[in-house]
C-alpha cells in the first residue's frame, strides 16, 4: 500500500519532553473510511500523537502525509486548514451562544456579513446525511453532553474535515448516546472520513472500529486487523503489558448506618434542584448512584460534602443530626470527597503538589501546630503518598498542574485515604483513567469497603457501578428515580431509568 | 523555527534568582535609547543614576528612608495580591494610617512613653478598616475589589483635604497642614546626624514577617490556596470569607504602617502631599519582587536609588528626571515578562523535515 492511497500517514514520529520519550518511531496508518481505534493507557503516547497530528506539538522527528502529500502542521489553524478535525474531550464551545452561532463562530462570510441561511441549511444537509441532528437555534448552555459533543462533530464537518479524531469520546455518554455516537461515526467513515478513536474502553474498540493500534510506553506495540477477531482480555493484554483480572468483590457485612438523608430538597438557581431526596449508606457498602449527568449528582454531592445547605431536610451523620453543615464540619466527621473535577475542585495546579496533598488537613495537628506549618511533615507525607500510591511525580515540590491526570486522580485519593474516611464519596473516580488506573482505584474503594466504610459512588460509567456497587440508585430531574441492589438490577433496568421510565 | 511554552514542573532557586536581575538589565538596556536622545553618554548617566545612592553614607541612609514606604505598601499589596485580593488602595490605606499616627500623636493626655507605640499600632488599625470596607463588600455582595478599592483612595485623599482645610488646619501656620504631632511622638533616630528613623526598621522587619506569615503559617497557606484556587480551597474547608477579610485587613495594616512612618519619623504633620503615591508604586514593586515579602526590599530600594539617583543624573548629565518614571515603568513590563520565564520553559522546535 503506497501512501498516495492512504487518507493519512504518520511514520517514524519521535517527540521526547526532557527525558521523557512520549513517542518513539511511531507509524500510524489511516484509510479513507476507517474507523481507527487507538488504544493505550494514559501516558502511552496516544495524546501526544494526537497533539502532533492536530499542531499543538511539533514531532522532533517523522514525517505526516495527507492524501500522499507530505505536510507541515505548524498550529491547529494549519491541521484545520488540512482537514483535520479534533473532539477534544473538554469541548470548546460558547455555552450563551445558539448551535448556528457556534457553527458560524471565525468563519465570517464574505465582505464580513455572517452566512446564515447557507449555515443553516448545510447544518440540516449534514443531519439528513448522517444522522447529526440538531436544533440551529437551540442555546449551547440549554443542549445535553451527547448534543455538544454532536455539536463539535458538525463544527469539524463545516470546517471540510477529511480526519476526525475523537479523545475519549464516549466517557462523558450514556449507553444510549454512545450508540447515537457510533452509528453517526459509522455513517462519517462509509462517506469517506477517516476517523481515529482515542479510548482505553476495550469492549468500545471491538464495537465500533475496523482496525486497532495499541501504544505503550510511547510506542506502537501492537496493530489489529480484526478487532472482533480478538478477546477483550488479549486486548488489555496488549494494552497493559501483562493480564488484568477484575477485583473481586467479597461479600461484606453490613454494618450501621453511617450517613442517612431525608428529605433533602436544594434551590439554586441555574442548577438541577433536588427534591425530596432520602439516602442512606451502611458501613461495608458501596452505593452506586447512576443518572445521567446534570440529574442533581452534582448538587447531592455538594449537599453531602457540606458545600451546599440543603434548604429543606436532615443530614445526619451516624445517628447525629447535622446543623449548619459546613465542609470543615463534614471534614471532621470523616466523609472524605473525591470531587467530579480534579483540576479545578480538588487540586491546585500551580501550587506545588505537597500543597494539594495537605489543602484539606492543613488544621490537622500532623501538618500544624498553633498555626504554624510543619514543612518537615508535609513534606514527608508527600513523599509517603507519592511512594504508596506509585504517584509518578518527581518530588513533593513538583508543580501540581505538570502530573498527568492519573497521577492526578492517585494524589487527590491518597489524599482523602491518607485518615480514614468512614465515609468516602467519589464522583467520576475514574473518568479519564487507564484500565491499570481505575483498577487501582477500584481495588482501594473495595478494600475501604471491607474495612467498614461507606463508599457513596457517583459514575456515569455503568459498568464500573456493576462492578463495585452493592446497591444502585438512579438520580433523575432531581429526584431518586429508584433503587436496586445489585442482584436484581440490570445494565436495560438502570439505563431505562436513568432515561425517566418508572422502575418495574 | 517555532517557539513554544511549556509549563516547567518546578522553578530552580538560581533562575528565581537571576530572572529579576536580568529584568533590570534588560530595563536599562531599553532606556538607554532615551538616555542618548537626551544627549548624555549613557554610561555616564546610568553611573550618576546609581553611584549617587551610595556615593555617601547620607545618601546610603536617604535610599532606605525614600524605600520604608515602598517596603510596606509593597508589602501590602503582596499579602492581597497573593489571596487575588486586588487591592489597588494602598495609597488610601496609607493615607488612614498617616491620619491616624497624626491624630494619636497630636494628643497632649497621652503618656511620653505610650504615643510611638499608640501611634503605629493605630495607624495599623486605621488602615486595616479603610481595607475591610472593600473586603466586605466583596465578600458580602461580590462587589468588584478593584473599583472599590481605587475609588475609596480618592474619597480618603479628599476626606484628608477637607479635614486639613477645616477643623484639622494648622492654626499656626494657616497652612492646609494638620498642626505638627508632639516632640515626644516623633520617631526616635537610629543613627545620629541621619533621618534613619524607627519606620525604617519598621519597614525591614516587616518583611521577613510576611515572608514567615506566607510561607510558614497555615493562614498564608490558605491565602495561597484561596488565590490560586477558590474553589478548591472551599471544598478543602478553608473558609474564603474569613481568609479574605483577614488578607484585607493585613494588607490595610501594613500600608497604615507606611504612613505612620511618613508622619512619625519625616513630616510630623499630616499635608495634601504626603503620599506622592506610595500605595501605586507599591503595585509595581509587588509584581517587581513576584509577589515574594523578601524580594518587596530589594525591589524598593531599586526604586529608592533610581528617584534619589535621577536627581544627581540630571544635574550632571542633563537627562530629564523623569527617566526615573520611565524606568520603573519598564522594569514592570520586563519583570512581567521575566516572570513568565519562570513559569514556563522556552522550546525552539525545527520542524520535522527542516
Amino acid at each position: 500500500m503506497s501512501d498516495s492511497d492512504l487518507l493519512l500517514s504518520m511514520r517514524g514520529v519521535c517527540k521526547s519532553f526532557g527525558v521523557v520519550q512520549a513517542n518513539q518511531q511511531v507509524d500510524l496508518l489511516l484509510k479513507a473510511g476507517d474507523i481507527l481505534g487507538l488504544l493505550g493507557e494514559n501516558g502511552a503516547g496516544k495524546t501526544t500523537l494526537m497533539n502532533i497530528l492536530f499542531g499543538t506539538y511539533q514531532a522532533d522527528q517523522g514525517s505526516i502525509s495527507i492524501q500522499g502529500q507530505p505536510v507541515e502542521i505548524h498550529s491547529s489553524a494549519d491541521a484545520l486548514e488540512l482537514g483535520v478535525g479534533m473532539v477534544h474531550q473538554h469541548f470548546h464551545l460558547v455555552p450563551r451562544h445558539t448551535v448556528l452561532e457556534n457553527l458560524m463562530l471565525g468563519r465570517p462570510g464574505k465582505g464580513g456579513r455572517l452566512d446564515q441561511t447557507g449555515a443553516r441549511d448545510r447544518l440540516e444537509e449534514i443531519g439528513k446525511h448522517y444522522g447529526l441532528k440538531l436544533n440551529p437555534d437551540a442555546i449551547v448552555s440549554e443542549l445535553t453532553i451527547g448534543e455538544q459533543q454532536r455539536l463539535e462533530i458538525i463544527k469539524a464537518l463545516f470546517r471540510k474535515a477529511k480526519i476526525l479524531i475523537l479523545d475519549e469520546p464516549t466517557a462523558v455518554l450514556t449507553p444510549k448516546e454512545s450508540e447515537g455516537l457510533f452509528s453517526a461515526l459509522r455513517a462519517l467513515a462509509d462517506g469517506g472520513m477517516g476517523i481515529i478513536f482515542i479510548t482505553h474502553k476495550l469492549y468500545e474498540v471491538r464495537e465500533v472500529t475496523n482496525r486497532v493500534v495499541v501504544m505503550r510506553g510511547g510506542a506502537v506495540t501492537s496493530v489489529v486487523e480484526d478487532p472482533r477477531a480478538v478477546t477483550e482480555g488479549s486486548l488489555a493484554q496488549m494494552m497493559c503489558g501483562h493480564e488484568l483480572t477484575p477485583p473481586e468483590k467479597t461479600t461484606s457485612q453490613l454494618r450501621d448506618p453511617l450517613l442517612k438523608l431525608s428529605g433533602i430538597s436544594t434551590r439554586i438557581p441555574n442548577r438541577p434542584f433536588l427534591k425530596d431526596v432520602d439516602m442512606v449508606v451502611h458501613g461495608g457498602e458501596i452505593l452506586g448512584i447512576a443518572g445521567v449527568s446534570g440529574n442533581g449528582q452534582r448538587e447531592l454531592a455538594d449537599v453531602i460534602a457540606g458545600i451546599l445547605p440543603p434548604s429543606e431536610g436532615k443530614i445526619e451523620v451516624k445517628g447525629n443530626t447535622i446543623t449548619q453543615s459546613s465542609p470543615r464540619k463534614m471534614q471532621k466527621l470523616k466523609i472524605g470527597r473525591i470531587p467530579e473535577d480534579r483540576m479545578t475542585t480538588g487540586l491546585v495546579t500551580t501550587l506545588p503538589l505537597s500543597s494539594s496533598m495537605v489543602l484539606p488537613w492543613i488544621n490537622h495537628p500532623n501538618f500544624s501546630r498553633l498555626g504554624i506549618l510543619r514543612l518537615k511533615a508535609i513534606r514527608e507525607f508527600t513523599e509517603a503518598m507519592i511512594s504508596r500510591f506509585g504517584i509518578r511525580a518527581i518530588g513533593p515540590e513538583v508543580r501540581t498542574g505538570t502530573l498527568s491526570g492519573g497521577n492526578l486522580q492517585k494524589a487527590l485519593l491518597a489524599r482523602e485515604l491518607a485518615f480514614d474516611p468512614e465515609v468516602l464519596l467519589a464522583s467520576q473516580p475514574t473518568r479519564g483513567l487507564d484500565v491499570a488506573a481505575a483498577d487501582f482505584v477500584h481495588r482501594k474503594f473495595l478494600e475501604l469497603r471491607e474495612a467498614g466504610a461507606a463508599i457513596i459512588l457517583i459514575s456515569e460509567d455503568l459498568e464500573e457501578l456493576f462492578t463495585l456497587s452493592d446497591r444502585i440508585m438512579v438520580m433523575y430531574e432531581g429526584c431518586v428515580h429508584g433503587e436496586q441492589s445489585i442482584a436484581d438490577a440490570s445494565v436495560e433496568k438502570i439505563g431505562l431509568m436513568m432515561a425517566g421510565a418508572e422502575a418495574a | 523555527m517555532h517557539l513554544r511554552l511549556e509549563l516547567r514542573e518546578h522553578t530552580p532557586l538560581w533562575l528565581n534568582l537571576a530572572l529579576p536581575f536580568s529584568a533590570v538589565l534588560a530595563t536599562l538596556v531599553l532606556c538607554s535609547g532615551l538616555v542618548a536622545l537626551a544627549d548624555a553618554n549613557v554610561i555616564d548617566a546610568y553611573s550618576k543614576l546609581f553611584l549617587s545612592a551610595v556615593s555617601s553614607r547620607f545618601n546610603m541612609v536617604e535610599t532606605f528612608v525614600k524605600a520604608a514606604p515602598l517596603i510596606l505598601t509593597g508589602l501590602a499589596v503582596t499579602v492581597a495580591f497573593k489571596a487575588k485580593f486586588w487591592n489597588i488602595g494602598a495609597e488610601g490605606q496609607l493615607l488612614a494610617g498617616a491620619m491616624g499616627a497624626a491624630f494619636v500623636g497630636g494628643i497632649e493626655s497621652l503618656p511620653t512613653f505610650s504615643l510611638v507605640p499608640l501611634m503605629i499600632i493605630f495607624s495599623a488599625v486605621c488602615g486595616a478598616c479603610w481595607a475591610l470596607l472593600p473586603a466586605v463588600l466583596r465578600t458580602r455582595f461580590k462587589v468588584d475589589d478593584v473599583v472599590t478599592t481605587l475609588l475609596l483612595n480618592f474619597v480618603i485623599f479628599y476626606i484628608m483635604t477637607a479635614l486639613l482645610d477645616g477643623p484639622w488646619k494648622d492654626p499656626l501656620s494657616g497652612y492646609p497642614d494638620s498642626p505638627d504631632i508632639r516632640m515626644d511622638a516623633e520617631f526616635p533616630i537610629l543613627l545620629r546626624a541621619t533621618r534613619l528613623h524607627l519606620g525604617v526598621l519598621l519597614s525591614l522587619v516587616a518583611a521577613p514577617l510576611v515572608w514567615l506569615l506566607i510561607r510558614r503559617t497555615t493562614l498564608g497557606f490558605s491565602i495561597s490556596v484561596v488565590g490560586e484556587n477558590p474553589e478548591a480551597a472551599a471544598y478543602g474547608g478553608i473558609p474564603i470569607t474569613r481568609v479574605l477579610i483577614y488578607t484585607a485587613l493585613i494588607s490595610g495594616a501594613l500600608a497604615g504602617l507606611a504612613g505612620a512612618g511618613e508622619v512619625g519619623g519625616l513630616h510630623f504633620q499630616v499635608m495634601a502631599g504626603i503620599s506622592p503615591g506610595y500605595g501605586y508604586t507599591g503595585i509595581v514593586i509587588a509584581m517587581l519582587a513576584r509577589l515574594n515579602p523578601l524580594g518587596v526590599v530589594p525591589a524598593a530600594l531599586f526604586f529608592a536609588i533610581v528617584v534619589t539617583g535621577a536627581e544627581a543624573m540630571s544635574r550632571a548629565t542633563g537627562v530629564p528626571v523623569f527617566l526615573a518614571d520611565v524606568i520603573q515603568g519598564t522594569a514592570l513590563v520586563t519583570m512581567l515578562i521575566a516572570q513568565l520565564f519562570s513559569t514556563y520553559r522556552v522550546r525552539t522546535h525545527l520542524s520535522a523535515s527542516e
